[in-house]
């Protein structure tokens, strides 16, 4: 199974690479990807290129963030963005475009990761305090109480300075258009560390599938557990909301697509999902070029139309299980 | 009515008088007492006439008319659904108005400061049609052989999501001014209106409150449950309908005049509770208290922050942690 995901994944990538706004035949994209000192080739590496693949990064940490998350809740809901973590990026990057007049993308991980870490853990303190984190309604309702509170200091903000509106508005919707590859190398690190903390979460995430009772039982240490888990899902978030700007649904959908076709073992859980993620954003990434003509319609715009519906199956789908 | 629950309501009229005529009288151009006084019986030089009638009164009506529509349509999505997380905000319908205005400001051109003639016509409509149409797809989404309250907030929670995102790509498409505007509104603003974005809501008000409180029979016995109403004599689908129309009209007029006023809808319901010490939130109560909210926050942003915030803000800073303090609080059976 993770060998078709593989390959959808592939093909999404080539068709990326061969369409856009900018009419160019594949075959010239061909020769443009062996060829960067022509015309087309430096439409191709200035700027399928980049594009392609910071979507491919960003989706793949997404698809990872979201299946950290819903093993870590056991809560088939849990989403960087419906939970705030986003939200928490957001605030971060828009004070630092505010007081710093800086959105260089170096600056804006490290505030985005500060951001999303803030949020997380208040939102998961509050949902752990009252039902505990795998109801749905609470943890939902938390993320989005937080995430009203840090929208309403990101409008206060927003509006006290129209070169920070300007600014942020077009930052807010989550693109990839026009996402250059300059400083791409340190949101790879970012995104590199995050999965090396995911992939050492795996053994625990397969134990807490269990319960947090069984799993403790099993000798798993939970404090650690989760702290490593945040940090992947900080770590990953923050990579993916410093190049595009918030995208949500993503994590959402890509963990129920990858879990419905391979399976809760979360060695192969993280893996697949990881692969639906990228394959998600670079097909909405396509269909936003595509919908748009030349005015292209974001791929974070897309994504909530098309993650709307999969979060209203999600929810229909008979009583919420806790995964 | 239980005494308790007259009291709460008649200390809430006192409170919405009071902060009515501080809002009148108190402002950053300093009027006496008799000053006002003398403007509001047409004795008043045109500078005081322009101050008073055309800036303040508007202002603190649009407060007054908000808070009451916001408090109302709390109480009642609150009880209708038996949960007090469903609140227009959480289910989609303010995010459905805010969506329809927002295409309004941005689609229709022209600045919402301004007032164009097709925006003091159109923003309302678009919020309502807005709000309309979202609750009839999160209700119909979340119907599956009855409503489950749960299923309809996180049915809301999505499409609000969805909303939220489609009207960003609005904004970040649209000229800058009109983005400004766009996203000044957004937040919950009393600043800037005017006498013709009053009316919509006062005539949703004048006309949907004595229609909801036709409903408050109906919906004490509809709090035991769909079959005992049903045998009593309750013609439920009916009574359904209404309180969800009252509802949507009531928040989308209030969000086409003064923008979304968060948590209001969520935060004065849950406090009238308390106070009257009563199982639902009773109406009246709910709807001055919301009153008592959005004049309280306004006055605040007026009288003692620097600069002007807006109350959406505040309402938010103050309502989101609230909300998140009930949540950590497992005996509050919250959800």
């Amino acid at each position: 199974m993770l060998v078709v995901l593989a390959a959808i994944a592939v093909v999404v990538t080539v068709v990326s690479l061969m369409l856009g706004s900018n009419l160019i035949s594949p075959a010239a994209v061909f020769t443009g990807l062996f060829h960067p000192e022509l015309d087309v080739g430096a439409i191709v590496w200035g700027s399928r290129v980049p594009r392609t693949a910071l979507g491919l990064l960003v989706g793949i940490a997404l698809g990872v963030a979201g299946a950290v998350m819903q093993g870590q809740t056991r809560n088939p809901l849990a989403d960087p963005g419906i939970l705030g973590v986003s939200a928490g990026a957001s605030l971060a990057v828009v004070i630092g475009i505010y007081v710093l007049g800086t959105s260089s993308i170096l600056v804006t991980l490290w505030l985005a990761l500060a951001g999303a870490t803030v949020a997380s853990v208040v939102v998961f303190s509050v949902a752990a305090l009252g039902r505990g984190l795998s109801s749905p309604v609470p943890l939902a309702i938390a993320g989005t109480a937080v995430s009203a509170l840090l929208v309403a200091f990101t409008s206060y903000l927003v509006l006290s300075d129209e070169t920070t509106l300007a600014a942020y508005r077009v930052w807010v919707v989550g693109s990839l258009s026009g996402r250059t590859l300059d400083g791409a190398g340190a949101a790879l690190a970012f995104a590199g560390v995050g999965m090396v903390f995911a992939i050492a979460n795996v053994r625990s995430l397969n134990a807490l599938s269990l319960g947090t009772e069984l799993a403790t039982g099993l000798g798993e240490n939970l404090l650690r557990a989760r702290i490593v888990g945040l940090a992947a899902v900080t770590l990953l978030t923050a990579s993916a909301v410093a190049i595009t700007g918030p995208i949500g649904f993503v994590g959402l959908t890509a963990p129920h697509i990858a879990r419905a076709l391979i399976g809760g073992d979360h060695r192969w859980l993280l893996p697949a999902s990881a692969l639906v993620g990228a394959s998600v954003l670079l097909a909405c990434d396509v269909i936003g070029r595509l919908i748009g003509g030349t005015a292209e319609v974001s791929v974070g715009v897309v994504l909530t139309v098309v993650g709307g519906v999969a979060f209203v199956a999600i929810v229909r789908r008979g009583k919420l299980a806790t995964l | 009515m239980k005494r308790r629950t007259v009291i709460v309501t008649l200390a809430c009229l006192i409170a919405v008088v009071a902060l009515v005529l501080v809002g009148t009288v108190v402002g950053s151009s300093s009027l006496t007492i008799m000053d006002v006084a003398h403007t509001l019986i047409g004795a008043g030089t045109p500078g005081q006439q322009l101050i008073v009638v055309e800036l303040r009164l508007p202002r603190v009506v649009a407060g007054l008319l908000v808070g009451i529509a916001l408090g109302l349509a709390g109480a009642l999505m609150q009880t209708f659904a038996r949960n007090p997380l469903a609140t227009p905000d959480i289910i989609g319908v303010t995010s459905g108005a805010s969506f329809g205005a927002v295409a309004a400001i941005v689609l229709g051109g022209g600045s919402y400061a301004v007032g164009a003639g097709l925006l003091t016509l159109g923003l309302p409509v678009a919020a309502v049609i807005g709000a309309l149409v979202t609750s009839a797809v999160v209700y119909g989404l979340s119907w599956r052989g009855g409503i489950d309250s749960y299923r309809l907030i996180l049915i809301g929670i999505g499409a609000t999501a969805t909303l939220t995102g489609i009207t960003s790509y609005l904004i970040s498409r649209a000229q800058i001014t009109d983005a400004a505007a766009a996203a000044q509104w957004l937040v919950g603003s009393l600043s800037g209106v005017s006498w013709s974005s009053v009316w919509p809501v006062l005539v949703a008000v004048l006309v949907v409150t004595p229609l909801a409180l036709t409903q408050t029979a109906n919906l004490e016995v509809s709090q035991l449950g769909d079959d005992i109403s049903t045998g009593l004599g309750v013609a439920l689908q009916r009574h359904r309908l209404i309180i969800i129309v009252c509802a949507v009209v009531l928040t989308a007029t209030a969000v086409s005049a003064s923008g979304p006023i968060e948590f209001v809808a969520f935060v004065a319901p849950q406090i009238a509770r308390r106070l009257a010490r009563s199982s639902r939130p009773p109406l009246l109560a709910s709807a001055l208290l919301g009153a008592v909210i959005v004049l309280g926050a306004d006055a605040l942003t007026r009288g003692v922050l620097p600069g002007e915030v807006p109350v959406g803000i505040i309402t938010a800073i103050v309502g989101a942690p609230y909300l998140i303090w009930l949540l950590t609080r497992r005996k509050e059976n919250l959800v």
